[in-house]
This record gives structure tokens, sequence and C-alpha cells, in this order.
């Protein structure tokens, strides 16, 4: 018996915030403009200690112009991701359940281009309207999903995949229609893709709005992972254990929504994610959500630098939406998990 | 009320054999009634009817009647998944409905049919979560959690499987582990749904000299919802006796044991004999 402490969840996350840091490094090292590891690090460090002017102005350019920029915005998208990701695996009661697969992304996507038609300057309109288009859509599905006033998986999954075809194909109306349409445009909401530069010029404050709704999110869905264990055995026997079912819902339901438009607002909706991550922290750290929601949160970072390091390399010059490489690697293992359920 | 309703006062009380003087009761029910409307204009649906008793620690009650007798609405009502329509029902002098969740986890522990588990959950994992009243928030398990689980676990004899998986287990070892999450909430109320249901004859008796066992020596009130008028006329201090949403009788098993009154309700043609130990036997008569 050997119960879960704060230690052992501090190890976890130590461990993976690590692999991170080499991840980025060598994201950081991928491109046209060469850079040594020792530049990077150096370029790193000093940059972090606010010792600008002993980085060459044209590593700094590199480094925190173009490729950071990309690799935090990719940090973030992955961890929201994987955060909603697990939180819709215990709201549903389903290993299956990621924002993609649900069609919620879908949603968040179709909220985001109705705000960018109708009211296009108003700021942070894009992310509440990706939150409404994401909550929206989990409600429909939910209700979708439900047989003889039960949630049944299989039926779920198909509400999902079916919400999220409908959905695509209202993108694909409103963009067509859209003057200016452009084809890199579309792929941004429909495959998901990291490379669009942030909307202002105050890049700093951008990433700051982002990351705080993030740690907000993030953070409410923590605060209930004790809950969430529970529910997951079984609402009714939660129920009889203390936990207060219907609010913990509410707050998984809200945060895994605003996760889900906040990633899909800034790299439209990149898929498999929120599956492909969490499972495999099951598979290293076991199902405890007090160890599992961080580990995601990390591990979603980790997997989507790797997959747009990949994407923005294998056919260079020509870059892949990183939503190719996400649903390479996720419809395969989503299968494989499905049929597994099946048997 | 049919006349035969239970009229369960003090005298009751005292004819158990176990009941002690020092109030308040344990678990105290009275004129109880549960009703649903099947739509919003139609008249109440009555599913249980003013029903009373009490039960004392070291107690075991058996709820018993045919099916759709209101068993399970009774035991909903103890539980607090439902509120009473009308009446009250009292904890160690405390009304049900004014204790928040965590608390009444603290106090009441129900034993039912598990939902199927989605994802792997190790033994000890399971009976870890009867600790879930006693933590705040993110709290991880203390010392203390981990010991009350090894007891708990040791109580049901579970502690040799401790670590096995779940949905490796055969039906009266899960049985016996959601008895040990049950014990590891340190409630004074157990209550049982059906706990036979699913076990041999073997299960059945072990499980009852152990909930007795339990009774006895660690003072937990335990209420058991069950058709088995066999065994709970053997192991129970108390018989509740319900029909048709009705608390037709409360008391000893001899006392409730009227073979006129158990053919009635359930339908079949009974012979009740007292046993040397006191205690009634109902027997289907044979059609020779």
């Amino acid at each position: 018996m050997r119960t879960l402490t704060a230690r052992r969840v501090i190890g976890a996350c130590a461990m993976l915030l690590g692999v991170l840091f080499v991840v980025v490094v060598i994201s950081l090292r991928m491109g046209a403009f060469p850079l040594s590891v020792r530049d990077i690090v150096a370029t790193l460090f000093n940059g972090v200690l606010g010792r600008r002017e002993r980085i060459p102005s044209e590593f700094a350019l590199v480094v925190f112009g173009l490729r950071l920029p990309r690799i935090a915005l990719g940090i973030l998208v992955g961890a929201a991701l994987s955060t909603a990701g697990a939180g819709f695996q215990a709201l549903l009661r389903n290993p299956l359940a990621d924002p993609y697969v649900l069609g919620v992304s879908s949603g968040a996507a179709l909220g985001a281009i109705l705000s960018l038609i109708f009211i296009p300057h108003v700021p942070g309109a894009i992310q509440a309207a990706a939150f409404v288009g994401a909550a929206a859509t989990i409600t429909a599905v939910y209700f979708l999903g439900r047989r003889g006033g039960q949630l049944d998986s299989a039926t779920l999954l198909l509400a999902g995949i079916v919400a999220a075809s409908f959905l695509s194909a209202g993108i694909m109306f409103l963009m067509t229609t859209l003057p200016g349409r452009d084809l890199r445009g579309m792929a941004f909401w429909l495959m998901g893709d990291l490379s669009s530069p942030p909307p202002t010029q105050n890049v700093r404050a951008w990433f700051v709005f982002l990351f705080v709704v993030f740690a907000i999110a993030a953070g409410a869905i923590y605060l209930t992972a004790s809950d969430l264990n529970l529910i997951l055995t079984g609402e009714k026997e939660a129920q009889h254990l203390g936990v207060n079912v219907h609010r913990v819902k509410l707050v998984v339901y809200i945060s895994a929504s605003l996760l889900t438009g906040l990633a899909v607002s800034v790299s439209g909706a990149i898929g498999y994610i929120g599956l492909l991550v969490p499972h495999a922290m099951r598979m290293l750290f076991g199902n405890d959500y007090r160890l599992l929601i961080p580990t995601s949160a990390l591990g979603g970072a980790i997997a989507i630098v790797v997959a747009d390091t990949l994407a923005r390399t294998v056919v260079a010059p020509t870059e892949l939406p990183v939503g190719a490489m996400t649903a390479l690697a996720g419809a395969p293992v989503f299968i494989y998990l499905l049929r597994r359920r099946v048997r | 009320m049919s006349s035969a309703a239970a009229n369960p006062g003090s005298s009751l009380a005292s004819a158990s054999p176990v009941a002690k003087s020092a109030p308040p009761p344990r678990l105290k029910v009275e004129q109880v009634t549960y009703a649903y409307a099947a739509a919003d204009r139609s008249a109440p649906n009555f599913s249980l009817s003013a029903t009373s008793f009490q039960a004392q620690r070291q107690e075991i009650v058996a709820v018993l009647g045919p099916n759709a007798s209101g068993k399970s609405t009774l035991l909903r009502l103890l539980a607090g998944v439902v509120g009473p329509l009308s009446g009250r029902i009292e904890i160690d002098g405390v009304g049900l409905g004014d204790l928040d969740l965590r608390t009444r986890a603290q106090r009441i522990a129900l034993v039912q049919q598990e939902s199927e588990l989605l994802f792997p959950l190790r033994v000890w994992e399971f009976v870890l979560q009867g600790r879930y009243p006693y933590g705040r928030r993110l709290r991880f398990e203390s010392d203390k959690d981990s010991l009350l689980t090894g007891n708990a676990l040791a109580q049901v004899g579970a502690d040799s499987f401790a670590g096995r998986w779940m949905n490796e287990l055969s039906g009266g070892e899960k049985q016996r582990v959601i008895l040990a999450r049950a014990l590891a909430q340190e409630p004074s109320l157990l209550l049982l749904d059906e706990p036979t249901q699913h076990l041999d004859v073997g299960g059945k008796v072990e499980l009852l000299r152990r909930l007795r066992r339990l009774a006895d020596e660690h003072r937990y009130t335990v209420i058991v919802v069950t058709h088995e008028l066999n065994l709970a006329a053997e192991f129970s201090d108390r018989i509740v006796l319900l029909h048709k949403g009705k608390c037709l009788r409360v008391g000893s098993p001899v006392e409730v044991y009227d073979r006129g009154l158990l053919e009635q309700i359930f339908e079949a043609p009974l012979d009740v004999d007292i046993r040397p130990n006191g205690r009634p036997r109902v027997t289907l008569r044979g059609s020779e």
C-alpha cells in the first residue's frame, strides 16, 4: 500500500519539466538560422535573468522574436488541451473523451470565426466566443449521447464525431464565403496550426493573459482532483462518500470548455492531444487525478512542442499544420483504445 | 394505515434483547413518508407511508419485504439520497437533513451494487476512498488513513489480496472489499442494500456472521435490506416488515414472523416454526 504523497507529485512534475526543457532547447535549435545548444542555453538563462545586454542581437531576435513565442504558444495549447481531455474523461466517465473527438474543438473554432466576422476588433472576444462555442457543443453532445436517461459511451462518441463534422462544414462554409479567404486560414481552424503570429504588438502581455486564463481554469480542475477520483468509480457512490457531484461537474464542465476555447482560439482545432497524453500519463503514473492533471498538462506541452518541431522540419522548407502530426499519431491510438474496450 | 400497522413505541424498543436505555437512539425514524408524482398534476404515488422504528448501537435491523414493497425507498431515505415527504430521521439525535454531505458520509456508509469500474483500481486504493469524508480538497492521505484502511481490510479478511486489481475479484471478494470501504468511513450506521444477492449459501452465511461480529465488537448499527426470510430471522435483532409501501410490523423476528401475515405478503404457502435457539424458521409448505 503506497499512498500518493505531495512529494511524488512534485517529483514526477520536476522530471517532466526537465524533459520539457530539453525538448524546448532542441526545438529552438531547429530552423534555418544555426544556433548551438550552448548559445541557446546561454541566451535563455541571460533572458530569464534579465541580462539582455549580454545576448547577441541576432540570437535575441531568433530566440525571443521568432522561435520562443511559437514554442510558448505550443506549451500553452498542449497543456490546455491535455488538461481539458483529462477533465472531459472524468466528467463523461469515458476514457476516450477528447475535445477534438467530441466536437468541442470544432464548436470553439466556429464560435471564434463568428466572433471574427461580427465583432472583429474587440480584445478577448475570440477567446470568449470560442469558450461559448465549446460549452454549447459539449452540452449538445452530452444530451445527444444519452440513451434512456443514461450516458452511453458509444452513442456519446458518435454524437461527438457527427457534431465535429457538422461544425467543420459550418467552418468551411463561413471561410469560403468570407472575402479574402485563404487556405492557410482554413487549415488553421480545421486542423490546428501554431504558425500564426500573436494578434498584438505587446507579445508579453498577450502571453500573460493566455497563461493567467489557463492557470485559473486548470487550477479549478486540479482543486477537484480528489472528487474526480471518486466520480470515476461511480457518481452515486461518490455522492454517498460526501462528494458534491453536481458542483464538481459544473466546475469541470466550465473549466474544460474554457481550456478548449483558449487553445482553439490561438491554434485552431488540434486533435487527439487530450486523448493521447492523459492516456500515456495513466500508463506511466496511474489513474489518480491529483497526479494525472499536472503530469498531463506538462506531457501535453511536451507532446505539442515535439509535434510542432516535427511539423516544421520533416518537409522543410514547407511546414505541415501541427494538427496533421497529432492526428497521424492520435488516430491509430484512438482505434486501438476503442477496440480494446469493445472486446 | 392498516390495522396491522406498527406502533413502535418504547415497548417494542425495549423488547429488543440488546436495547440500551441510553438516549438518544442511534437511529430514529419517525412517521416517515415518501411519495413521487408521476406527472405534475397527478396525485402523488406513495412509495412509502408512515414508517417508524428505532435502532440502537450493536443492533442489526433487517428491512424485509417482497419486491416493490418500499425497501429501497426506505434505504434511500436513510442514506439521505432523498428527503422524506414528511416525518423525521435522526442519527444520534441529529436530523439527517441538517448534516452536510461530508458529515453525513462520516456517520452513514452505504454498501450497494457498485457501478462498473472504467479505470483499473487496486483493492487498497478502492478502500482508501472510504477516507474521503475526512480529507479536505487535495489533502494527501495521512498515516491514520492508511492504518484505518488496513484495519478495514483486515476486518473483512481482505488484507491478503489488498494489492490485486478490483476487476480481478470474485463476487464474494468484491462484496467484502465494498464492505471494507464502508468500514473505512468509520460510520455509526452501516446500510446494506441486498448484500447477499450475488453470493452462494456459504457466502451469505459468512457475510451475516461478519456483520453480526462487526455490530457486536465495533458497536455499529447495521440496517440490511433483504428478502431472505431465514437469514434475517437468524441474524437480526429487529425486523421492519414492508408491503406495498406500508410498514406492517416492527419487532423481533418472533414477533414479526406470523405465518398468516407472511403467507399473505409473500403470496406463498409457508410454515413458521421456532427453532431451539428461539429464532423462527420459514419453510415452503409442500403440496404433499
